[in-house]
C-alpha cells in the first residue's frame, strides 16, 4: 500500500504508519474516571466564586404575547435583591448563525414561545431571587399561538417574526440531475409521507452559567456548560460589545451535551449582563423546566418522499419535501434544513435529487441541533422505504440495501465526496450476526425484525461565518517539568474526546496516554477550536495534534540520534523510549533524557499543528452544507415483541456493526453506539415534547417526558467492523452520530415484520399500535 | 424562613449547618457543606442523579428535607473510596474499568444506588440490576456497561478478589 501520509521530515520514514499502533486502539478508561466516579470533578454548577451572587429568569407562561409593560420596582425593594434586568438590557440580537441571528437574551418586546425569558435578577441567594421573580408584573397581550408549521406557512397574517412573510425562516430548493425524469422513467416509484417527533436531549446535567466581570480591568470571565466556547464568545462579543480579547470562556467538565448545548444560553447572556451591572459574580443554573423551555432539540419534520427504482431496484431519483417545524426562533435552523437534504446522498447511490425545503416559525421552543442533526428524519423515512421497494421488487432489505449502497470513492451528485466506507461490511455483519435472513418474514404474528443503515459526517467543511481559518489547532508543550502538555479548546462533552486526544498525542510522541496532559475547554489558555458538533473532533483534533508531535519528534529525533550514536533514521519511539531499531537491547534511552539534553542545549520546546478541512467546488444553495472530510456508517438489526394485548413494543435486541474506521478506544466507541441506540430507541418508542393548541408545554420534566430506563434497554451487541480511513489520522472517523441513524427505522421495520403494518409516525406509542391492531382485526 | 441550626452526619463525619425547614437535602449537601459530588438533575425526583445513602438505603436528595435527616447516617459519593488512602471502592474501579462512565453527571446516583444493591444481596440477578437502577438515568451510556461493571465486581467479590 506504501507510506500513507506525507510525512513532515525524513526521521519519520521509519516510523511505521501501519495500523500496528500502541497507544491508539486500547480501551483506556477515561482520564477524568477516577474523579468522576468519586465526585470529585467540577461542572459548572459546583463552582462558587467569593461574593458569588445568584440569578434567575422569569419566563413567560404564555406561547405568543405583546409584552405592554414590566414592572420590578416591588422586586428591587426585596432585601437581597441586587438588580434585576429586561430586555431593554439586552437589544443587541444573537444567534449561532450570525446572518440570521434574531435572538435575545431577554425578550424584547415580544415573547414567542412558552418559557421565554423576560426578566432576570440577581440576588444574595436563590430563594431570594425566586422570591422576586413573583414581585415582577409583567402585563402581556396575549396573541393567537400557532403550533402546527403547515398552519403556519398559510398565517401570514399572524406573523410571528415581522420579517419572515408566511412565517418561513428559510426555504431552499436543490437539483441534481434530472430528477422528474428519471422518477418517469422509473420502473417503480413509492410515495409515502412521514412525521419525525418533537424530542429534547435531557441531557442530565441543566445548563449554568457563572459570568465574573471585572469592572477595573473591563474582562469577562465566563463559566459555562457551553460545548461550541468559540461561537458562544463571538456572540457575547456582539451583545456585550465588547472586544473578544475582553472575554474569555472556561467550560468546567459538562454533563452531557448531544448538541443541546451547541448554542449560546440566555443563563450566559443574562448573567454577564448583571454582573457587569452589579460588580459580582453571578451565576444562573436551569431548572429541569427551563432545559425544555429552550430546548435547541430535534426539529420535527412533516416530509414527503418519491423514491423511483429501475427494474433491477436500483434507486433512479429521490424527491423530497420537508416542512420543518423551527419553533420560535432561527438557532441552528438553516444549517438543519440543508442537512435533511445533505442526508439523501448517502449512503446509497441516488443519481437525480430533487429537494425543497422550508424551515418554519411556530410558537414552540426553538429546536435546533441535535445528535445526528438532520439526518435521523430522512432516514427514518428512507429506511423504511427501502425495505417496502424490496418487498416490491421480492428481494430481501438487505439484498436492496447492498445493490444500492456507496463505496469507497464514491462521489455523490451533491459533490459530497466519500473517502472511505465500510458500509458493505455493517451491512454483512449484522445480517450474519442476527440471522436476520433466516428471521425476516418468518417469525410467529407479533414478533418481527428489522434491518436498517446509515451514515453520518465526521467533521464539517465550513465554519458558520465566513472564514478560512483553521477549524483546530493544538500546541504541545514539551519541558521537564510536565513532560508532553497537549493545549486544543476542544471540548469533552462527556464522549471522551480529552482521553482520546491524549492516546493519538502519546501515540505520534512515542509516550504513554497516562503521561500526556491536555489542557482543553478555554478560550484563553487552550488553542483555538471550531466546537463539538458535526462529530468532528477526533478527525480534526488528530489532525492537528499529529502535525504537532511530529513537529516535536523533528526536534527531538536527532539530539535522540546523538545521544544513541545512531543515523536518525535509524531510530524510533515508543513506551517512552528512543531506540535503535536494530539494536534496541543495546542502543536505547528514555525519552525525558532526551527532553531534557534537547532543553538543555536548545531551551524550550513547544510545537503546533493546525487543521483545515478539505473545500469542495460544483455546490448548489445550501449545498455545502454536509460535506465532510469522510464519514462513518452503521447498520443495525433490530428484533422486537409487540405485545398484542397493550400495544407495547419491547425492543428485545440491537445487533450493530459500525464502521468508524481505526478506534481510537474502542471501549468509548462502544459508549457511544450504546448511548446512540438508547436515544434513538426512546425518540422512536417513548419522547415527545407535548405542546397544547395554545403553546402551553404540557409535559416539560424528566416525569412527564419519557426516557429510556435501565429497565427498557433491549441487549445489544455492538462490533466495530474491520475499517482503516486512509484519509484520517491514525485511520479513525467519527462514531458518535452515525449510529443513532438507523435506530428509529430499524424498529418501525421490525414492527411491520411483527404485525404487518407500517407506521410513519414518531413516536410509536402502544395508542397507535393497538389501534392498528384492532384495525387489522376488523379487516 | 427563620433558619435554624441542625446535625448532619455525612461519611462518619457531623455537620452543624443552618438550615430552614423547607431547605432540601441535596442543596444544604451541595450548597452549605460543599460536597458537590452530589448532582441535582431535575430538583423534582425524576432523574436520581442526587442519589445519596440513609442508613445504607438509596434516598432522593431532592425529595428529602434536611431537617429531618438527622440522627441518620448519610453516605455521599465522597464516601465510597477508602476514607483514608482515597482509594477507589472496586464497584467504583468497576464503573471506570467498564466504561460505564461518560459525561459523569448521573454517576455518582448511580454508584450509590447499585452500592446498596451489593451490599445488601450476595448475587443480584441482572433483572434485580435492571430494577435496582430504573430510578437513575443516564443519557450517555445505554446503561449497558453499567449492568456489566456490577456484574463484574459482584463476581469478583464473589471469587474472592475483591471486598
Amino acid at each position: 500500500m506504501g507510506k500513507m501520509y506525507e510525512v513532515s521530515n525524513k526521521y519519520h520514514e521509519y516510523k511505521d504508519y501501519t495500523r500496528e499502533f500502541t497507544e491508539v486502539g486500547r480501551s483506556i478508561p477515561r482520564l477524568d474516571g477516577a474523579a468522576k466516579v468519586t465526585g470529585k470533578v467540577q461542572y459548572t454548577d459546583d463552582l462558587v466564586l467569593p461574593r458569588m451572587a445568584y440569578g434567575k429568569i422569569l419566563r413567560s407562561p404564555h406561547a405568543h404575547a405583546i409584552i405592554k409593560s414590566i414592572d420590578f420596582s416591588e422586586a428591587l425593594k426585596l432585601d437581597g435583591v441586587y438588580d434585576v434586568i429586561t430586555g431593554a438590557d439586552c437589544p443587541i440580537p444573537y444567534g449561532i448563525v450570525p446572518h440570521n441571528a434574531n435572538e435575545h437574551a431577554l425578550a424584547v418586546g415580544k415573547v414567542r414561545n412558552w418559557g421565554e425569558g423576560v426578566a432576570a435578577v440577581a440576588a444574595r441567594d436563590e430563594a431570594t431571587a425566586e422570591k422576586a421573580l413573583e414581585l415582577i408584573k409583567v402585563e402581556y397581550e396575549v396573541l393567537e399561538a400557532i403550533v402546527d408549521p403547515r398552519e403556519s406557512l398559510k398565517r401570514d397574517d399572524l406573523r410571528i417574526h415581522e420579517d419572515a412573510p408566511n412565517n418561513i425562516a428559510y426555504e431552499g430548493v436543490q437539483v441534481y440531475g434530472e430528477p422528474e425524469k428519471a422518477l418517469e422513467e422509473s420502473d417503480y416509484v413509492l410515495e409515502q409521507e412521514y412525521y419525525s417527533s418533537y424530542v429534547n436531549h435531557a441531557f442530565i446535567e441543566p445548563q449554568s452559567a457563572i459570568a465574573d466581570f471585572d469592572n477595573n480591568t473591563g474582562q469577562l470571565h465566563l463559566y459555562a456548560t457551553c460545548q461550541v466556547p468559540h461561537y458562544t464568545h463571538q456572540q457575547l462579543s456582539k451583545v456585550m460589545e465588547l472586544p473578544m480579547n475582553k472575554i474569555r470562556i472556561t467550560v468546567p467538565l459538562i454533563g452531557g451535551g448531544f448538541g443541546g448545548k451547541g448554542v449560546a444560553s440566555q443563563a450566559d447572556f443574562c448573567s454577564a449582563i448583571l454582573s457587569r451591572k452589579i460588580g459580582r459574580p453571578v451565576k444562573i443554573t436551569y431548572e429541569r423546566s427551563e432545559v425544555f423551555a429552550t430546548n435547541n432539540g430535534r426539529h420535527p419534520c412533516y416530509m414527503k418522499f418519491k423514491m423511483g427504482f429501475d427494474k433491477n431496484g436500483k434507486i433512479t431519483a429521490v424527491d423530497f419535501n420537508n416542512i420543518m417545524d423551527g419553533g420560535a426562533y432561527a438557532g441552528w435552523g438553516i444549517v438543519v434544513l440543508f442537512y435533511t437534504a445533505s442526508m439523501v446522498h448517502i449512503p446509497y447511490m441516488v443519481p437525480n435529487v430533487r429537494f425543497e425545503g422550508k424551515r418554519v416559525y411556530t410558537n414552540k421552543p426553538t429546536c435546533g441541533a441535535h445528535r445526528g442533526l438532520g439526518g435521523v428524519q430522512p432516514r427514518f423515512a428512507m429506511e423504511q422505504m427501502l425495505d417496502q421497494a424490496a418487498a416490491h421488487f421480492g428481494m430481501s432489505p438487505y439484498e436492496i440495501r447492498k445493490l444500492n449502497a456507496a463505496e469507497s470513492g464514491y462521489t455523490a451528485k451533491s459533490m459530497m465526496y466519500v473517502p472511505h466506507t465500510e458500509y458493505k461490511k455493517c451491512l454483512d455483519e449484522v445480517v450474519q450476526r442476527s440471522g436476520y435472513l433466516e428471521k425476516h418474514g418468518k417469525l410467529p404474528y407479533g414478533k418481527g425484525i428489522g434491518l436498517s443503515g446509515g451514515y453520518y459526517i465526521s467533521g464539517t467543511s465550513y465554519t458558520l461565518y465566513l472564514s478560512y481559518k483553521p477549524h483546530t489547532v493544538a500546541t504541545i508543550k514539551i519541558d521537564e517539568e510536565n513532560g508532553a502538555t497537549v493545549f486544543c479548546g476542544a471540548t469533552d462533552i462527556g464522549q471522551g474526546v480529552d482521553t482520546v486526544m491524549a492516546q493519538m498525542a502519546a501515540e505520534t510522541l512515542g509516550i504513554k496516554t497516562e503521561d500526556v496532559k491536555v489542557i482543553p475547554r478555554d478560550t484563553q489558555i487552550s488553542t483555538f477550536d471550531l466546537g463539538t458538533f458535526a462529530s468532528r473532533l477526533t478527525f480534526a483534533t488528530g489532525w492537528a495534534i499529529r502535525k504537532a508531535a511530529e513537529k516535536v519528534n523533528a526536534e527531538l529525533f536527532p539530539v535522540a540520534a546523538s545521544m544513541l550514536q545512531c543515523r536518525g533514521e535509524e531510530i524510533a519511539v515508543k513506551d517512552g523510549m528512543f531506540y535503535s531499531i536494530y539494536e534496541k537491547k543495546k542502543k536505547h534511552v528514555p525519552w525525558s533524557d532526551v527532553v531534557t539534553m534537547y532543553i538543555e542545549s536548545n531551551g524550550p520546546l513547544t510545537c503546533t499543528g493546525q487543521f483545515t478541512p478539505p473545500r469542495r467546488k460544483g455546490i448548489q444553495q445550501g449545498g455545502n452544507i454536509g460535506h465532510s472530510p469522510t464519514f462513518g456508517f452503521s447498520a443495525q438489526i433490530a428484533e422486537v415483541d409487540v405485545d398484542l394485548e397493550t400495544g407495547k413494543v419491547n425492543v428485545l435486541k440491537i445487533t450493530e456493526a459500525g464502521d468508524c474506521g481505526q478506534p481510537i478506544n474502542p471501549m468509548s466507541v462502544e459508549g457511544q453506539v450504546h448511548g446512540s441506540i438508547q436515544m434513538g430507541m426512546g425518540q422512536a418508542l417513548y419522547e415527545e415534547m407535548k405542546i397544547a393548541p395554545d403553546g402551553k408545554f404540557i409535559n416539560p420534566s424528566l416525569h412527564d417526558y419519557k426516557l429510556p430506563t435501565s429497565m427498557d434497554m433491549p441487549e445489544i451487541d455492538a462490533t466495530i467492523v474491520e475499517a482503516f480511513d486512509p484519509s484520517a489520522p491514525y485511520g479513525g472517523k467519527e462514531s458518535g452520530e452515525g449510529p443513532i441513524q438507523p435506530t428509529a427505522p430499524a424498529i418501525f421495520n421490525a414492527v411491520y415484520d411483527a404485525i404487518g403494518v407500517r407506521f410513519t409516525e414518531m413516536p410509536l406509542t402502544p395508542e397507535k399500535v393497538l389501534n392498528a391492531i384492532k384495525a387489522n382485526k376488523a379487516k | 424562613m427563620k433558619k435554624q441550626l441542625i446535625t448532619l452526619d455525612i461519611n462518619d463525619q457531623l455537620y452543624q449547618v443552618a438550615v430552614t425547614p423547607m431547605d432540601i437535602l441535596v442543596d444544604v449537601i451541595r450548597k452549605e457543606i460543599g460536597l458537590t459530588g452530589t448532582k441535582k438533575g431535575c430538583g423534582q425526583g425524576d432523574c436520581g442523579a442526587c442519589t445519596v445513602l440513609i442508613d445504607g438505603k438509596p434516598q432522593l436528595g431532592c425529595l428529602k428535607l434536611a431537617i429531618a435527616c438527622q440522627g441518620k447516617k448519610i453516605t455521599t459519593i465522597e464516601g465510597v473510596a477508602d476514607p483514608v488512602t482515597g482509594e477507589l471502592h472496586p464497584l467504583q474501579k468497576s464503573f471506570l474499568d467498564h466504561g460505564a462512565v461518560q459525561c459523569g453527571f448521573c454517576t455518582p446516583g448511580m454508584i450509590l444506588s447499585s452500592k446498596a444493591l451489593v451490599d445488601s444481596t450476595p448475587n443480584p440477578s441482572k433483572e434485580e440490576i435492571k430494577r435496582t437502577l430504573a430510578g437513575n438515568t443516564c443519557r450517555c451510556t445505554g446503561y449497558i456497561l453499567i449492568f456489566e461493571a456490577i456484574e463484574a465486581y459482584v463476581k469478583a467479590r464473589a471469587e474472592g478478589e475483591v471486598k
